[in-house]
């Protein structure tokens, strides 16, 4: 019971003290047909070692994508993290601090979000952001609702190469809301007609870029066709490192921005805790959902941060207010913001660099092999490619190998027949020419 | 300013730290990147055209810069933080070791699960002792965190009654309720009415009774309540709802009150989330990562959302599409698989605790809320009588005629160097103190921190409102000014001269 304060002679002192003879006394407002008569049934406390022992025998029965040469993308990318950075978000300060309520003696994790909140509008070339939603798919559901307050119109038009956990997770928050979404086919190199589906009803268009199929599109004919038909353009990001390549959403007339941040700085973590990043336009900031930092002044006139614009908030508006949401990602937009300020300008964009020419390479190398074709005429750092057989069974195969090699289309669209012969593959800078040599030969093989 | 003001403004430990993008240069990079491979590019001319504006820094002005901000934060690993109903409990190191793994922190959540079976494993237990403990027959694990674990659990609620062609429209909820509730049901369609509480804090069971009939979907309760009370007469309260064809929500932020002694199935809730950053310990972070399973009943099982942790002859697998027995699910309410990290975190909180442990903190968080409120109630004041659960609530008539307020209260202790409780929250009494000190704190702990209590109720007695007014004077930063962040809003830093709104794109008429 290493984690308990108090002892048994500390419980006997107070049980005098608050004059009651056992702790049942301070239960008694429970029905006694609700209290256990015997404890539950699990185990008994265990030492450190124990449960270390024990979990450690779950983490040995897994392939860590942190060992073996990976081309897993589709929305949670492997990337390098400085140590610096899990260093510092294991400050206690940081890390067992709850949400700033009292300012004064929070301002370590409000100057962060500050920072973070700059950082998140600077990279997608929006003017504000919020201080974190729980991950990209959440921040995009959250995105359309907030459209539908702006333009105070019900639908939207979602694109199909939109992530499928994105479009689910959209689906799900409008299920019992008065929507008509239009959903587009995944197809990987469909051309959409996006703003010919706009109509009176239309609060927004969703488009992802670059796409889930990793292609890239100049999103700024699409925004015009929006902003003349009365609707918003919301875009979404997998994966925040192009953002340091890639012409970002901000620049294209995007609306809402609603990315995932958790290439930068966060680990895979099998699919969480991400980080919801949400910028948009700053006359919208009284419908934006989620925490804001912003700036002030103590007392002494010295320059402070607080929570603010909370009008717009579940514990001030309750059923009136923009979202639900409470806690953020708060630890996560702190590694965000870290291991973005150690990048910098330069880091981030020859980051971006890298990503990008290994997946090039990657491409070349895979465009060789017989009966294999690369889809995409342009993308980032994940493509697509067609093999010439069902590519789930393949990637079975490779990983037999010990080789993670890729997304096979039915993980990701178990409905769609057509997509089965489609791998969507992704390279960072973790991938090595050795990595791409071993994948493509292995590759070969399988097919 | 002080008069004692230093050259700098640095106050010994306390130093003044600017934005990362007024102490950084250009060209700087914290991180060595080699050149990248030669190539040729594939962007099809969607590369970016201007400048970031990102600040460059080395790597010690980075470690130094955020060494500093985390020193302006108070923790639980500093002191105590008895913040009412969001139990800041200690939390261990060993989670966090476990938690990055390779084997689990290293996993991508789209690798194939023969490759991924001892995450999946470690979900699955983790779903299992949920169960055990909360006595419930399912449990959805992805919910992000309470909140999102209440639209899980509201929506569950909604589908089913879609699904028996019911088309109830309102959600009750108590007075004392977190304003996420209210929320959270206008998020599922519902419009909310509130239940009043009676005298003695609890939901007014003839109100409740009274309102319940053929339109209403839920009833949602948090028990043990905000007020720190365990709702008396919930057995009463689930036979009405039922009766009425209604569900019953619980919002069990307070579980860690009778983890290991009561178990929500026993009071006849239907569902419930737990917040796993509350009653399990994962670190809060400074809001967030959270975690927020929900306990579902038989009725509200087949509306889980995706994804479902499986267990077939061949190994742990990954329901991920809306088909078969999940064909009535909500659908998916998030990216891949939860927080899976918090998981590994949670299990482990709960593995070394262990069903005794469990109960054992339980009953130390109840006795440390009761001690406190033993002590303090002669001077403070008490809107409700004893015994209260794992948290005790105050409100501000002790403070009558001193000039002083409840945050002015607050800010005292900060100057003391304790967190102050939850302010202003639950709404249903004037000026709410609400203080959990949790099974963390040792007895020594926690007779300190009722020194310093009865000592500041003293000094607020007796006329000393000025004190109070100025406080806090120790902390990194004194009262700062709220209103004037919300008039003026400055969200983010610009470069000086820059302009306030600087949009690249016309603004949109029809949206404005």
């Amino acid at each position: 019971m290493r984690y308990l304060g108090l002892g048994d002679a500390d419980r006997r002192a107070m049980l005098a003290s608050i004059g009651v003879g056992s702790i049942d006394a301070l239960y008694r407002d429970v029905p006694a047909s609700a209290i256990l008569k015997t404890p539950v049934d699990l185990p008994n406390h265990q030492g450190e070692m124990e449960v270390e022992c024990a979990i450690a025998a779950l983490a040995a029965r897994t392939l860590p994508a942190g060992d073996v040469p990976c081309f897993l993308g589709a929305g949670a990318y492997r990337h390098h993290i400085p140590a610096a950075v899990d260093h510092l978000i294991q400050r206690g300060e940081f890390l067992t601090s709850y949400t700033p309520y009292q300012p004064e003696i929070s301002q370590g994790t409000l100057q962060a979000l500050f920072e973070f909140q700059t950082q998140v509008a600077l990279i997608t070339g929006m003017e504000i952001a919020s201080a974190s939603h729980y991950d990209g798919a959440t921040a995009c559901a959250e995105a359309v609702l907030m459209a539908r307050r702006l333009t105070k119109r019900t639908g939207a038009v979602v694109s199909g190469a939109l992530h499928p956990h994105y479009r689910d997770a959209i689906a799900t928050n409008l299920r019992f809301l008065d929507a008509r979404p239009v959903w587009l086919e995944p197809a990987p190199l469909a051309d959409e007609d996006l703003a010919a589906r706009i109509d009176a009803t239309t609060a927004c268009v969703v488009v992802q870029n670059p796409d889930v199929f990793g292609r890239l599109r100049d999103l700024a004919p699409l925004a015009e066709a929006c902003h003349a038909k009365g609707a918003l353009l919301v875009v979404a990001v997998t994966e925040a490192v192009s953002l340091g390549l890639v012409e970002p959403p901000g620049a294209m007339g995007a609306d809402i921005v609603a990315a995932e941040g958790q290439s930068i700085g966060n680990g895979l973590s099998f699919g969480g805790p991400y980080l919801g990043l949400f910028a948009t336009r700053e006359k919208f900031v009284r419908q934006m959902p989620g925490r804001i930092a912003g700036e002030t002044v103590d007392a002494d006139g010295r320059r402070g941060w607080v929570l603010t614009l909370s009008a717009r908030e579940q514990h001030i508006r309750r059923e009136k207010a923009t979202s639900n949401i409470c806690t953020n990602s708060g630890l996560c937009a702190l590694a965000f913001t870290i291991h973005l300020a150690l990048l910098g300008e330069t880091g981030f964009r020859r980051l971006a660099e890298i990503n990008h020419a290994t997946a090039v390479r990657l491409a070349d190398r895979l465009a060789r092999l017989p009966g294999v074709r690369v889809l995409n005429d342009t993308f980032f750092n994940e493509f697509a490619v067609r093999l010439p057989r069902p590519a789930a069974p393949v990637v079975e195969a490779l990983a037999r190998r010990g080789i993670l090699g890729g997304v096979p289309g039915p993980r990701l669209f178990p409905d769609r027949p057509e997509l089965a012969d489609i791998l969507l593959v992704a390279a960072t800078e973790t991938v090595s020419e050795a990595d791409i040599e071993t994948f493509a030969t292995a590759l070969a093989e399988a097919l | 300013m002080e008069s004692r003001a230093t050259i700098s403004g640095n106050r010994g430990l306390m130093i003044e730290e600017p934005l990362i993008f007024e102490i950084g240069s250009d060209g700087r990079c914290g991180v060595d990147l080699p050149e990248p491979p030669a190539h040729k590019d594939r962007l099809g001319g969607m590369r970016r055209k201007a400048t970031i504006g990102l600040p460059g820094l080395s790597e010690p002005q980075v470690v130094r810069h955020f060494t500093r901000l985390s020193q302006k934060n108070y923790a639980i690993d500093s002191g105590i933080y008895p913040l009412g109903s969001c139990t800041m409990k200690h939390n261990p190191r060993l989670n966090e070791k476990l938690a990055r793994l390779p084997g689990l922190g290293g996993l991508h959540p789209l690798q194939p699960e023969s490759t991924v079976q001892g995450a999946l494993e470690l979900i699955d237990t983790l779903a299992r002792w949920i169960k055990i403990l909360t006595g419930m027959p399912a449990v959805a694990m992805s919910p992000g965190a309470g909140a999102h674990g209440e639209l899980c659990g509201t929506m569950t609620i909604r589908a089913a009654l879609d699904a028996r062609g019911d088309a109830r429209k309102v959600v009750l909820v108590p007075d004392s309720a977190h304003g996420t509730n209210p929320a959270t049901a206008a998020m599922c369609g519902y419009s909310v009415e509130p239940i009043p509480s009676n005298r003695r804090g609890r939901v007014d069971l003839a109100a409740l009774k009274a309102r319940l009939g053929g339109d209403v979907a839920a009833f949602m309760l948090t028990n043990p309540s905000t007020c720190g009370l365990f709702e008396d007469e919930i057995l009463e309260q689930a036979a009405a709802v039922h009766a009425a064809g209604a569900f019953f929500y619980c919002d069990g932020a307070n579980f860690n009150a009778i983890a290991g002694r009561v178990r929500p199935g026993d009071l006849g809730i239907d569902v419930m989330h737990l917040n796993l950053h509350k009653t399990f310990s994962t670190p809060h972070g400074g809001g967030g990562p959270g975690s927020g399973p929900v306990v579902l009943a038989e009725s509200l099982a087949p509306f889980a959302p995706l994804p479902w942790v499986v267990h077939g002859p061949g190994g742990f697998g990954l329901v991920e599409c809306a088909a078969g027995a999940a064909s009535r699910s909500i659908g998916r309410l998030k990216s891949f698989h939860g927080q899976f990290g918090m998981f590994v975190r949670a299990l482990a909180y709960m593995m070394s605790h262990g069903a005794d442990g469990m109960r054992q903190a339980s009953e130390d968080a109840v006795l440390a809320a009761n001690y406190v409120r033993i002590a303090l109630e002669d001077v403070m004041s008490a809107p409700y009588p004893g015994p209260c659960m794992h948290e005790m609530l105050f409100d501000e008539r002790f403070l009558k005629d001193t000039g002083i307020t409840t945050l002015d209260f607050a800010k005292a202790m900060i100057d003391e160097g304790i967190h102050p409780m939850t302010v202003y929250f639950p709404l249903v009494v004037h000026g709410a103190m609400l203080i959990e000190p949790t099974e963390s704190e040792s007895k020594a702990s926690l007779d300190r921190f009722i020194d310093v209590m009865r000592a500041l109720v003293e000094r607020a007695k007796s006329g000393d409102a000025a004190w109070f007014h100025d406080a806090p004077r120790h902390a990194p930063r004194r009262r700062l000014d709220e209103t004037r962040a919300a008039r003026n809003p400055v969200l983010r830093w610009r470069p000086a001269g820059s302009t306030a709104s600087a949009g690249q794109v016309p603004a949109d008429k029809a949206t404005a």
